[in-house]
């Protein structure tokens, strides 16, 4: 099917991006990639008055160390992302996390930033970011801020970026000396969206759990970190979380089905800890 | 009264200018506007990759990225890459391997096989093949034979580069 009819405004900066919303006011939507958005604009089940484009702001594009973390421009592509040998070598949860992400052509335009301001819940980035800690970096009409990750997603699609505020990009803390990752995905087949996942990172004792497609957004099993943390093995952290679990059935999967795949995933994601190099 | 919008950019090495609709896809604006109909319009919701076409040297969905983003781009399409040549020996694998039935698919194969084979620097599993193939759909074939196609290309490649 073809999308209604629509405005087109090109940004050149996040500033003027922000501008050009409120300029254009009733109406206005960011296109990132459009690997999400004209999706859903060409089956008519999303219209916009007038789309503003952010793909030619290029200093939202790249990846780069400042001090004690890696900051990734909202812009920059899944591809380019993947590719990046900074995020191979110091964040290889997202690099494997990658692997499962769409198609090569779609990687090629979709980017990381519409990733995370879709949050779509089966989404893998969106849970990396829970568990690598990440901040958000948001600039909007009121203004530059940043926001923890465990602040941003609220429910379904709902995330804590205001009408008309641009995700510019994010932060993410360099794991420690001796942090394990760990990532499972059951999808069925390559590159769909997930039936559900789980992304791990541990330092010592310390731990953040989140899964994706198993919630109404990507969602942290607190009371499984809590288990790990005070010394659970990996079928008791995986039964904790699968009794724990806010779950969400959909398309892919019922509720059940979701609960007692949060506890496969659990265990498979830890016994993978416990098998790789210690710290 | 549709508000129309300046492009200009590079198509097969030729360049264009056109007014275009903001909301029409660069598969359409191909097909409809520059009559080159290799490139095929599915789904136009991004998963059966019919409509996969080079833009600045990648593979993008063709139903996904607008006309106007297209704007000071370089854009190759199936049949600019058949008159290159530069897939002339992938192109002939499928046809000897009848990697095709119905040819819907083919372009994008075609286009998305092109990339893999550039990027990887040994010949591909069958797995790795799949993998790269997953966003391109084929009612007809099954994939074995496509698969089959590609992997042979990529043989015959390296021993050609290797001599
Ligand atoms: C066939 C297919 C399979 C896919 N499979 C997967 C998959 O397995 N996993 C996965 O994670 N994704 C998948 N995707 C989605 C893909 O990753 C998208 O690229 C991504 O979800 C959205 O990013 P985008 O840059 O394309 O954003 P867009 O589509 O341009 O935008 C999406 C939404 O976010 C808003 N937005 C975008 N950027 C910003 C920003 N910087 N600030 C504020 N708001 C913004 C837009 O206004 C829009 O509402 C798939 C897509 C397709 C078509
Ligand atoms: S027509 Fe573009 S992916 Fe199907
Ligand atoms: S040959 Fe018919 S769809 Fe592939």
């Amino acid at each position: 099917m073809k999308p209604g009819a629509f405005g087109y405004r090109r940004a050149e900066s996040a500033e003027d991006a922000v501008r050009l919303f409120l300029e254009v006011g009733e109406g206005a939507q960011y296109l990132a990639g459009g690997q999400s958005l004209m999706a859903t604009l060409n089956f008519r089940v999303s219209e916009a008055g007038t789309l503003i484009d952010l793909t030619r702001i290029e200093s939202l594009k790249g990846i780069e160390q400042r001090g004690n973390a890696i900051h990734i421009g909202a812009l920059t592509t899944h591809a380019s992302v993947a590719r990046s040998s900074l995020v191979r070598k110091r964040l290889p949860l997202i690099a494997e996390a990658y692997v499962h992400v769409a198609h090569p052509a779609i990687r090629n335009r979709g980017t990381i930033g519409g990733s995370i301001a879709l949050g779509d819940p089966a989404s893998e980035m969106p849970a990396c970011m829970l568990a690598l800690d990440a901040v958000i970096h948001a600039n909007g009409p009121a203004g530059k801020r940043s926001i923890p990750i465990d602040d941003f997603y609220l429910g379904l699609y709902e995330t804590a970026l205001e009408e008309g505020e641009l995700l510019t990009g994010i932060e993410i803390p360099l794991p420690a000396e001796g942090a394990r990752h760990g990532f499972e995905e059951i999808a069925r087949r390559h590159g769909d969206y997930a039936m559900a996942g789980l992304a791990v990172m541990t330092t010592g004792r310390r731990a953040r759990m989140a899964y994706f497609a198993i919630s109404d957004r990507a969602l942290r099993s607190t009371a499984a970190e809590d288990a790990f943390v005070s010394g659970a093995s990996p079928a008791e952290c995986a039964e904790v979380a699968t009794r724990e679990m806010y779950v969400f059935g959909d398309l892919n999967a019922s509720e059940n089905m979701k609960r007692h795949l949060a506890g496969v995933l659990m265990r498979r994601v830890l016994l993978s800890l416990d098998g790789g190099a210690s710290a | 009264m549709t508000e129309t919008m300046p492009i200009r950019l590079k198509v097969n090495g030729e360049a264009v200018s056109a007014l275009v609709e903001p909301r029409q896809h660069l598969a359409d604006f191909l097909r409809l506007h520059l009559q080159l109909t290799g490139t095929h319009v599915g789904c136009e919701h991004g998963v059966c990759g019919a409509c996969t076409v080079r833009m600045n040297g990648d593979i993008v969905r063709g139903c996904l990225t607008l006309a106007v983003q297209a704007d000071g781009a370089e854009i190759e399409t199936i049949e600019g890459l058949s008159e290159s040549g530069e897939i002339a020996d992938i192109q002939a694998a499928f046809h000897r391997r009848n990697a095709l039935q119905c040819g819907f698919c083919t372009p994008g194969m075609l286009v998305t096989t092109s990339e893999l084979l550039a990027c990887i620097d040994r010949v591909p599993t069958r797995e790795e093949v799949r993998s790269y193939l997953s966003g391109n759909y084929c009612r007809c074939t099954g994939y074995q034979a496509i698969v089959d196609a590609i992997v042979e290309v990529a043989v015959a490649r390296r021993s050609g580069s290797d001599t």
